[in-house]
């Protein structure tokens, strides 16, 4: 029998290393991952939405996604969120009597809900089996059914609630927008933005949309100015030249700038995201979370790391528990002869 | 110095009213989940877009697995910190929780949504290093492994494949100590899970420290199951409760309980987050409900002879059980929000196969003690 | 006044004697009726009203004025074939002023004019196509050695309602358009009052025939809106009825005259469709009584928002329109919805009955290892007793 004293100890240092072993240390932190420089994302301005909802017949039918209801007569398409099955929907926030577009009392506006594509993607960081990839040069983030368990940690771990599981099927699967990826080959580029009547979701690459953002965020509410829709030209004329989207007119026109909230959406958020957005309200109420710079998968592979890398941590526990369990069961064996267990 | 005392097979009658009962849990249960293979998750489960995770995963997986951290517990005294005289509780806490960690692990092939694929996480061409869930499910899955192998000189005893037995015992440290490690590793690891979901998670369970406050709370649980079924099975199987050996065993958790508690108080006034236990909402009566649960036991088996009581020691037990079982409620399903709008409560299907699998640990246990060598042997009356 | 009910006016001798005056059958004159009440929007009824109001009334007298104009109103109206609307505007109506249907011209046009205005006054109805131009006095339109300003004043003095008929009239059309050399003015500019305005260039002449058969039958014009439109006709935007929403709805746009989206006949907003900003029931009655298609979209052309001041002959016909009237749609999600399901008797009952039988029997545990852990107590402190007691003893 051990003496107080030893026993004490014992917790003691028990709890000690446990502690020292889980506390998550400084010097192995993993810091946020950035958007690729060749990133493709979209801007979304819901001062020039209208609500129109081309965005989401454009993206059903490019997704080959069946229509959803929630009215009983089921003879509209109407997704009360991102769904397994749809995957960009038009959201309004209403505030008072609702009358004034873009109007922080008794107005209203809209908000585009679709993958942000982020740089520092949880899902990506979440799934054990590689089924959330994001592609090192158009750092789209992409699914594969083949690959995906249907664990669902994605879902729980997406700060914007993006991937949803089809909880409808015996054989659902993840469903979220992947920027219309599998298009661009044939020079189509995301169909949200194909289709915008107003330019309202625009496709290009990141650098450039922020650029853009920008430039609209300088301008007096009011002042006229030109608006592109489709698909932003890169500011590289030579990378332009080079490039593979399908040729359209330009469809640049004129508009009064609104009167936006001085931020781009997207820019900072958890080290910053592929898709911008830019409003006349404060994001938080319609819809966009307020997040830190610091992305929770930074914090999460940092403990991680800390913990597992090159398993030195595990091994050096196993060695010590090792030694001490081949000691006191030999020590077992020469105490009882022949007794049970 | 250590008691080795012969164990025996309990014996007697294996049809009861507790085994009937269990039975007809069972069958239900395979009822709902014939129903979810059939027609998905979504027929018979509540679980939605807001809520992914509801009470298979919360519950029969993460709670299931911790309040199968007995054998863990108990093999850290016995033959880590070489407390011999606990001996007696290897085989049964052993047992306890092989069925919690089997059974879990069979719970998590209902809750996939697309359980095909499962074979991945074997697979290394497809391993997110960095994912926490991986390391979490290779971890419960080797350990499960781990546990019969460890488990199994019972089996040979009671088969009488002795030679086996002999080859076995010479290499079983070898396993005993995975057996301390792989626990250490995944427990903690399922409180490292809630790092990724951010500010989802409310701050009163969202913190950098989260894998030591599951690791610990794990250790303190198995504690606690180890007293709870002690008591439980001792009373039913009209035995007596080996007040001797849970009573000191309470004190070396008592002692953990503080650790536990000092931390998590600590790390709450460090984070400044105990604004949100007063915000007057289901949240906050939640976490003080889980914090009166772990301070409970100090009142309750705060003292030598209280600790020789074991109705004390059992409610003691039960109270770290169910502070531990919340302390993961809260962090997965009470205080997670992923917006406005959402709501979650289980199903009656979803239910009954929780119910099912607890019932399953249950009858397995009563089966296996009847059937095979793992409690003491006892001259008293066993029916 | 107006007899309700078509039914009875079954044996009206007055709808005979009107459809003969008409050169209509009975049918097609109710069936005219019916057509009017229906472009009016009146309720039930109205046919009826209208029918015996065209059959027993005497016909109001309308002096039309022709100023900047193109005559294409007066055409427009001619067009109107359904039926042979020239035999019914001349006998629906007295028109005594007509510039481009009189045969007459010259001083004798004018005295008849004057004569019609005195024999009338107070009761005509004063129509004014064409803008009145008012730099340097108003020179530059004059008519038997008037200007049009004091024509139109003249006119107006006696007139019982005034109805300006066209986009000229209404706000100045195409003759006001930058840099408006002559200082084309709207008709309620020059007599500065509001007047009743059927903009267009040029309107649907229903829009026209309508409002006057009102009057005729109620007495009163139409209700209009603060410009003066009848709200019947003028009340919605052409996106509102347009054929081709759903396109825009759908995405579905036309880039260039001739590329594959403008054969399918696509959306025209992307080649400058003022639909968005623009009131009018083209989309809804169309022009010409041709079918389905006649009209400028129909046909494949953006809508040039003739009707609207500022768009109309101001903004560049391919330039985009600006969205009036944007409302969120009735099926669009709010940023916060009740999803999921909470907690239903049903489950919330199986849960506590498991809850509370696993608390019961816990509680019963309880108290049997207390109660045996008192007796064990008892027990030995009885022994203690005894052997204290025995060592007192001794």
């Amino acid at each position: 029998m051990l003496s107080r004293r030893n026993f004490l100890k014992g917790c003691l240092a028990g709890g000690g290393s446990a502690v020292a072993a889980l506390a998550p240390a400084p010097a192995s932190a993993r810091g946020n991952l950035t958007n690729p420089p060749g990133g493709l994302g979209l801007l979304y301005d819901a001062t020039l939405c209208v609500g129109c909802q081309a965005c989401v017949a454009a993206c059903k039918e490019a997704n080959h996604n069946p229509a959803e209801f929630k009215t009983a007569d089921r003879l509209w398409d109407t997704p009360l969120d991102t769904t397994g099955h749809t995957f960009n929907v038009i959201k309004v926030y209403t505030n008072g009597t609702g009358e004034t577009k873009d109007a922080g009392i008794n107005g209203f506006s809209f908000m585009k809900t679709s993958c942000m594509h982020c740089a520092d993607a949880s899902c990506v960081s979440a799934c054990p089996v590689s089924a959330m990839r994001k592609d090192p040069v158009t750092g789209i983030v992409t699914y594969d059914p083949d690959a995906c368990l249907g664990c669902r940690y994605c879902v729980v771990a997406c700060a914007f609630g993006i991937p949803k599981y089809q909880y409808d099927s015996p054989t659902g699967r993840i469903g979220k927008c992947e920027l219309c990826h599998d298009r661009h080959k044939d020079g189509h580029y995301s169909a949200c933005a194909e289709v915008c009547p107003t330019g309202a979701t625009l496709f290009g690459r990141t650098v450039d949309l922020l650029a853009e953002a920008r430039r609209r965020l300088a301008l007096k509410p009011g002042e006229t100015t030109m608006i592109p829709r489709g698909r932003l030209p890169y500011s590289d004329a030579e990378a332009e030249k080079a490039s593979t989207w399908r040729k359209e007119p330009d469809q640049s026109y004129e508009v009064q700038a609104g009167r936006y909230v001085q931020h781009v959406y997207g820019e900072t958020e958890y080290g910053g995201t592929q898709v911008l957005k830019l409003s006349a309200i404060e994001f938080e109420k319609v819809g966009m979370p307020a997040l830190p710079a610091k992305s929770s998968a930074s914090t999460s592979e940092t403990i991680q790391h800390t913990l597992y890398q090159g398993m030195i941590m595990p091994i050096a526990v196993l060695g010590a528990m090792t030694w001490a369990a081949r000691r006191n069961v030999s020590k077992d064996d020469k105490d009882s002869r022949g007794g049970g267990s | 110095m250590s008691a080795h005392l012969p164990t025996a097979p309990v014996g007697g009658k294996l049809i009861n009213t507790t085994t009937v009962v269990c039975g007809f849990l069972i069958v239900l249960m395979l009822a709902v989940l014939a129903a979810r293979f059939v027609l998905g998750l979504g027929a018979v489960t509540n679980l939605n877009d807001g809520y992914a995770w509801g009470i298979w995963v919360v519950v029969d997986v993460l709670i299931g697995s911790a309040l199968a951290c007995g054998g863990f517990s108990v093999a850290m005294l016995v033959y880590i910190f070489n407390r011999g005289e606990y001996h007696p509780l290897v085989r049964p806490s052993l047992l306890a929780s092989l069925f919690g960690y089997t059974l879990a692990g069979i719970g998590v092939m209902f809750d996939l949504g697309r359980y095909w694929n499962f074979w991945h996480i074997f697979w290394p061409g497809s391993w997110n290093l960095n994912s926490a869930m991986l390391e979490t499910a290779l971890c419960i899955s080797v350990y499960i492994l781990v546990m019969w192998i460890e488990f199994s000189p019972v089996l040979m005893e009671k088969w009488g494949l002795n030679v086996a037995r002999k080859k076995l015992g010479k290499v079983l440290f070898f396993f005993i100590a995975l057996g301390t490690v792989l626990p250490m590793m995944h427990q903690s690891s399922i409180g490292t899970l809630l790092i990724l979901m951010g500010g989802q998670v409310n701050p009163l369970w969202q913190t950098p420290i989260v894998p030591l406050l599951y690791l610990l709370s794990a250790i303190l649980m198995g504690y606690g199951v180890v007293l709870f079924e002690s008591c439980l099975a001792s009373s039913a199987y009209r035995r007596e409760i080996e007040t001797s050996m849970l009573g000191p065993m309470a004190k070396v958790m008592l002692g953990m309980l503080g650790v536990y508690l000092a931390v998590r108080v600590v790390d709450l006034t460090v984070r400044g987050a105990w604004g949100n236990a007063f915000d007057f909402g289901l949240v906050a009566v939640f976490f003080w409900i889980e914090m009166i649960l772990f301070c409970l036991p100090f009142a309750l088996v705060a003292t030598a002879e209280a600790r020789r009581n074991p109705a004390r020691l059992f409610l003691g037990g039960a109270a770290i059980m169910l502070g531990g079982s919340l302390l993961r409620l809260n962090g997965y399903l009470i205080g997670y929000d992923t917006g406005p709008g959402w709501r979650y409560f289980p199903s009656v299907p979803e239910l009954l196969v929780t119910f099912g699998m607890t019932a399953v640990a249950v009858l397995g246990f009563i089966v296996v003690t009847r059937l095979f060598p793992v409690l003491p042997r006892e001259e008293a009356s066993a029916h | 006044m107006a007899k309700q009910d078509l039914m009875l006016l079954e044996g009206d001798a007055r709808i005979d004697a009107a459809a003969t005056r008409l050169s209509m059958t009975r049918r097609e004159f109710l069936q005219f009726c019916a057509v009017l009440a229906t472009t009016l929007g009146l309720p039930q009824g109205a046919d009826a009203a209208i029918a015996e109001a065209v059959a027993a009334k005497k016909r109001p007298s309308v002096i039309w004025l022709h100023f900047q104009e193109c005559t294409g109103c007066t055409e427009s109206l001619l067009r109107a074939e359904h039926p042979t609307l020239e035999k019914l505007i001349l006998d629906v109506i007295s028109l005594d002023y007509h510039e481009t249907l009189f045969a007459a011209a010259g001083h004798q046009v004018e005295e008849a004019r004057l004569k019609a205005m005195a024999e009338h006054k107070g009761q005509y109805v004063l129509v004014v196509e064409g803008a009145i131009p008012t730099r340097d006095g108003g020179i530059y339109c004059k008519i038997g050695g008037k200007t049009a300003i004091d024509l139109l004043k003249e006119c107006a003095t006696d007139a019982a309602a005034v109805i300006a008929i066209g986009s000229c009239a209404s706000w100045g059309g195409m003759p006001s358009t930058d840099p408006n050399p002559t200082g084309a003015a709207s008709a309620s500019q020059v007599l500065g009052k509001p007047v009743v305005t059927i903009p267009g260039c040029p309107p649907n002449p229903y829009n026209f025939l309508s409002s006057v058969v009102h009057y005729l039958t109620f007495g009163a014009l139409p209700a209009v809106d603060p410009l003066g439109r009848p709200k019947f006709a003028y009340s919605r935007l052409v996106h509102e009825n347009c054929e081709r929403r759903a396109h825009f709805d759908a995405g579905r746009f036309a880039l260039e005259f001739g590329d594959d989206a403008h054969r399918h006949g696509f959306c025209l907003y992307k080649l400058g469709c003022k639909g968005p900003e623009t009131y009018a029931n083209c989309p809804t009655i169309q022009f010409g009584d041709m079918g389905a298609g006649t009209w400028p979209v129909g046909c494949g052309h953006p809508c040039i928002g003739c009707t609207e001041q500022g768009i109309g002959f101001q903004k560049p016909i391919h330039a985009v329109a600006k969205m009036k009237n944007i409302q969120p749609g009735v099926f669009l999600p709010g940023v916060i919805e009740q999803k999921g399901m909470g907690a239903t008797l049903g489950s919330a009952a199986v849960l506590a009955a498991v809850a509370g039988v696993a608390i019961g029997a816990g509680a019963r545990l309880t108290k049997n290892l207390g109660l045996s852990h008192k007796a064990e107590e008892m027990e030995r402190a009885k022994k203690a007793g005894k052997a204290s007691g025995e060592s007192a003893e001794v």
